[in-house]
């Protein structure tokens, strides 16, 4: 294995380590609230959008189910705009593109953005896709089958990890300096709305920073 | 009930996702827009980072975790690998709660 392809194994390893983590306390917490294990399972294959899932369990919990649908929507309605950034990094072919969307999370667009287009973008986020997603289904059943046992991630640092890996993967990226005013634009938009909008919307406004580079 | 909660936002969620990757290709967009595509990109992962690192459920995050994400950020900024960035970030905000900063 070429150097770039051994850092991508071992940095993407380590990042399904921690999703399984997140992943055990997503399978905890869901039993915990009384959702059946069938439910926690089928949620974690076919949703696949942590944030959603754990806000949709303790919506449904208090016995609303339509802003569970509505809220984890609203979550992961920015899934279609990177969707339109990535498309390169899933490939051509029908089979590609309907298996590789559903592999679209935060990460792997992540690490594929941090990637120059071609063949080493393609790897990065189909490695990762494919890890996080696996990652994700066990930590989901050993939550369900540890259950109160799963400690709390925020107590392992977790919460912090991956927006530092994010910022890790970013950087490269804002060595460009109309992408760098748009970012950080956008993050301080974002930030500055959040105790007053539903959240995913003070995220989606961040797409607002785009005004800083559409003047050029 | 149940299922069609978990079917309705699983249906959902995929349909973002697909849309964006299929409606790339179907789009024949002009090149200053294609040239925003990644700048989107860069600014939603940026809020993200930036949301999930200061906020929590809709107010201000503590200490811990900022912190964390601080010595990850500079970590990333002086180059070290991205293992050593993670790492370092939790064990920050690990350590700080150990001590009983929230």
């Amino acid at each position: 294995m070429r150097t770039a392809e051994r850092t991508l194994a071992r940095d993407v390893g380590a990042l399904g380590v921690a999703v399984a983590a997140v992943g055990a306390s997503f399978g905890a917490i869901a039993v915990a609230a009384g959702l059946p294990a069938w439910a926690v399972v089928t949620m974690s294959v076919l949703v696949f959008a942590g944030g959603s899932q754990f806000m949709a369990v303790g919506l449904i919990t208090v016995g609303n189910p339509f802003a569970a649908i509505f809220a984890g929507l609203l979550l992961n309605a920015r899934h279609l705009p990177f969707g339109l950034a990535i498309a390169d990094a899933i490939g051509q072919g029908w089979w590609r593109k309907l298996v590789g969307s559903h592999l679209l999370v935060d990460e792997s667009v992540a690490f594929a953005m941090a990637r120059p287009a071609g063949p080493s973008r393609q790897r990065a986020y189909w490695s990762t896709g494919v890890t996080l997603f696996v990652a994700w289904q066990i930590g989901t059943v050993l939550g369900i089958l540890l259950g109160g046992s799963v400690g709390d991630t925020d107590a392992l640092g977790l919460d912090a990890a991956f927006p530092a890996g994010m910022i890790a993967l970013l950087l490269p990226s804002l060595r460009d300096r109309d992408t760098r005013h748009v970012a950080l634009s956008g993050a301080l938009v974002a930030v500055l709305a959040t105790p007053f909008l539903p959240a995913g919307l003070p995220v989606l406004l961040a797409l607002s920073g785009l005004l800083l580079a559409w003047r050029r | 009930m149940l299922m069609a909660v978990i079917l309705a936002l699983a249906v959902g969620t995929y349909g973002f996702r697909l849309a964006g990757v299929v409606l790339r290709d179907r789009l024949d967009l002009p090149e200053p827009l294609r040239r925003l595509l990644p700048m989107a990109a860069a600014a939603l992962l940026a809020a993200l980072a930036g949301t999930a690192a200061l906020t929590d459920s809709g107010a201000f995050a503590g200490v811990a975790r900022p912190a964390g994400v601080a010595v990850g950020a500079i970590l990333a900024w002086l180059k070290a690998p991205f293992i050593v960035v993670v790492v370092a970030a939790a064990t920050t905000a690990a350590l700080l709660r150990l001590l009983g900063i929230p």
